[in-house]
């Protein structure tokens, strides 16, 4: 492949910020000696905890803010409570955290259905820009679900046929 | 309000949800005026990082008008124009006296590893972010900046995520005057990191991706070469043939999780999300630096183990230098640099989407659809 040169110093902005200290270790934190005071800086007001708040056991308490959307529910909620006795170095933590996102999707399934609403899965996976941007693709992977599913149908009735 | 509600894997939709309060005396809130939708979204989207609710509404990078402020909150004042970097920062606790926004020990109570962030799942704190109306602020005096008069609102809001992330990637590289500096992943992270690295003083800066228009938008903007992966039989084999045999001085990984180009990778990282995400282009950033060279992560990986050659990094004497960006840290140079024209990061939106139509918007940008680089949502009351 061919090698197009860029003459750097025509680029606007070239090494404005050049520095010649910052090799390898320039601090990206700025030490301010307070690396050994432990966990002693004034803390923030703690925000009234008001939803279930699961706390990584690497921490002694919720921070002073927290975010309060979905708060654990349900057997997914279940699931995270579980995750949240083994530390973040652990696959005790993740795996139940991992396993809990699929048990809520099927439980904000339920939920839309109780709502008296039926999830439309196509426009939640913007189906209208494939249509509009990719449309031959789109038709082929539905003609080819298509053709798999009818081929699994004609082949099960045949073998239930048979017996 | 309007806000994005995710439903599971490649499912979100717009839905109406209780406008957010003040929950803590120094927070705010903001009616959202622009947000966009960024790569990392696309982890969560793609269900890869663990413990993203169903239910939940994204949204890091955003600006908004302040409606309400909590008690505490002397800086900002009702009225003000912001715009508020992805890092929820306290200000005070050692991280933030030390500028690492990135990785304050007071917003995120879920992980001790990551500071919060806005509409990131519960691993990063459990915050409904800013693809709404309206979003909750916390520690609104620290990070969020009045954005200056005369600045486009859409540069404004790449000021609170794309734009310092993609110069720190190149400050990380710590890159000297002539080096040269390899970019993997050309997102409109990638691309800003290629732009930045000249600034560093660069000597050659090189993109790989695997998406043709991406190659073709950063060979201009950045400017710099730009090579698909896929058409290189081996890519660590090509940059070492272009780097006298040596490898590049410094590599930048800004691909991340979603990493292309590896087949085991993808089955393990991405299919059956035994590692926390696929680490092609970081295998690639390591075997392709140089001896005692520099490589650079911003990309973002989920909390499990990835595997990625250490024993390479060992042998070569390889210096990593990885972090979130520290959004707060960064501002103030890089005002200056859109305000004086070094830099020019509204020419990567490429799609203004109304709220609405979150779902198209995510698909587009995914899938990659319709020469996407950069979407931004524009909710109904910023749009007449
Ligand atoms: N550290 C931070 O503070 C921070 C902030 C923002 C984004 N990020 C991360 O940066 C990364 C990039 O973000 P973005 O918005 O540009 O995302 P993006 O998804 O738009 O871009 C990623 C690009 O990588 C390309 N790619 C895939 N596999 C590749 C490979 N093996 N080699 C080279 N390129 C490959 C894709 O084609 C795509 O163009 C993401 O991982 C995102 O989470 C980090
Ligand atoms: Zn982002
Ligand atoms: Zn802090």
């Amino acid at each position: 492949m061919e090698r197009k040169a860029i003459d750097p110093s025509q680029v606007k902005g070239w090494g404005v910020d050049a520095d010649p200290k910052n090799d390898p270790t320039y601090p990206m934190k700025n030490r301010n000696d307070g690396e050994h005071a432990g966990y002693s800086w004034e803390r923030p007001p703690q925000q009234p905890i008001t939803v279930e708040v699961l706390h990584s056991n690497e921490r002694p308490d919720v921070t002073s803010v927290f975010g309060t959307s979905t708060p654990p529910l349900g057997l997914s909620g279940a699931l995270r409570r579980l995750g949240f006795r083994y530390s973040e170095s652990s696959y005790g933590h993740w795996l139940p955290l991992v396993l809990a996102d699929r048990v809520s999707v099927a439980e904000g399934v339920l939920e839309d259905l109780k709502q008296g609403q039926v999830p439309n899965v196509f426009a939640e996976r913007g189906w209208k820009a494939e249509w509009e941007h990719n449309r031959t693709s789109l038709v082929r992977r539905v003609l080819v679900r298509a053709v798999l599913v009818s081929a699994a149908v004609a082949y099960l009735r045949r073998r239930r046929g048979g017996s | 309000m309007l806000a994005m509600n995710y439903r599971g894997p490649l499912r979100v939709r717009i839905d109406h949800k209780p406008e957010p309060e003040i929950l803590h005396p120094q927070d705010a809130i903001v009616r959202v005026t622009r947000s966009c939708i960024c790569g990392s979204d696309l982890h969560l989207y793609n269900g890869s990082v663990p413990d993203t609710r169903v239910g939940m509404t994204f949204g890091h990078e955003f600006t908004g008008v302040v409606e309400q402020i909590g008690e505490q909150v002397e800086k900002l004042k009702v009225g003000d124009h912001i715009l508020v970097p992805f890092n929820i920062a306290c200000g005070t606790c050692v991280f933030c006296q030390q500028e690492m926004y990135g990785n304050c020990h007071e917003s995120n109570p879920q992980a001790s590893a990551v500071g919060g962030i806005f509409g990131y799942s519960h691993t990063a704190g459990g915050y409904d972010g800013g693809q709404a109306e309206y979003a909750r602020v916390p520690y609104a005096d620290v990070s969020p900046t009045v954005i200056p008069e005369g600045m486009d609102l859409d540069d404004a809001v790449l000021l609170t995520d794309v734009v310092p992330t993609g110069y720190q990637a190149a400050e990380m590289g710590g890159i000297q005057p002539g080096d040269t500096v390899v970019v993997f992943g050309a997102g409109p992270v990638g691309i800003m990191a290629a732009r930045c690295a000249w600034l560093f003083g660069a000597g050659r800066v090189i993109v790989i991706d695997c998406v043709d228009y991406r190659l073709e938008f950063a060979r201009k903007y950045a400017p710099c070469e730009a090579y698909d992966f896929r058409s290189l039989e081996d890519p660590v084999l090509f940059i070492k043939r272009t780097t006298d045999f040596l490898g590049a001085d410094v590599c930048i990984d800004a691909v991340g999780a979603e990493a292309a180009g590896s087949a085991l990778q993808t089955v393990l990282g991405r299919k059956l999300l035994m590692q926390g995400g696929a680490a092609t282009a970081l295998h690639w950033a390591i075997n392709s630096v140089k001896k005692g060279g520099i490589v650079s992560i911003v990309a973002v990986y989920g909390p499990i183990d990835a595997l990625v050659p250490v024993g390479n990094v060992v042998n070569k004497g390889l210096t990593i230098r990885a972090n979130q960006a520290s959004v707060k840290r960064l501002l103030p140079r890089l005002i200056e640099h859109v305000q004086n024209g070094i830099l020019d990061p509204k020419a990567m939106i490429t799609h203004r989407v109304p709220l609405e139509d979150v779902s198209d918007a995510y698909r587009i940008f995914s899938a990659k659809l319709d020469e996407c680089i950069k979407p931004v949502l524009i909710p109904p009351s910023a749009r007449t």
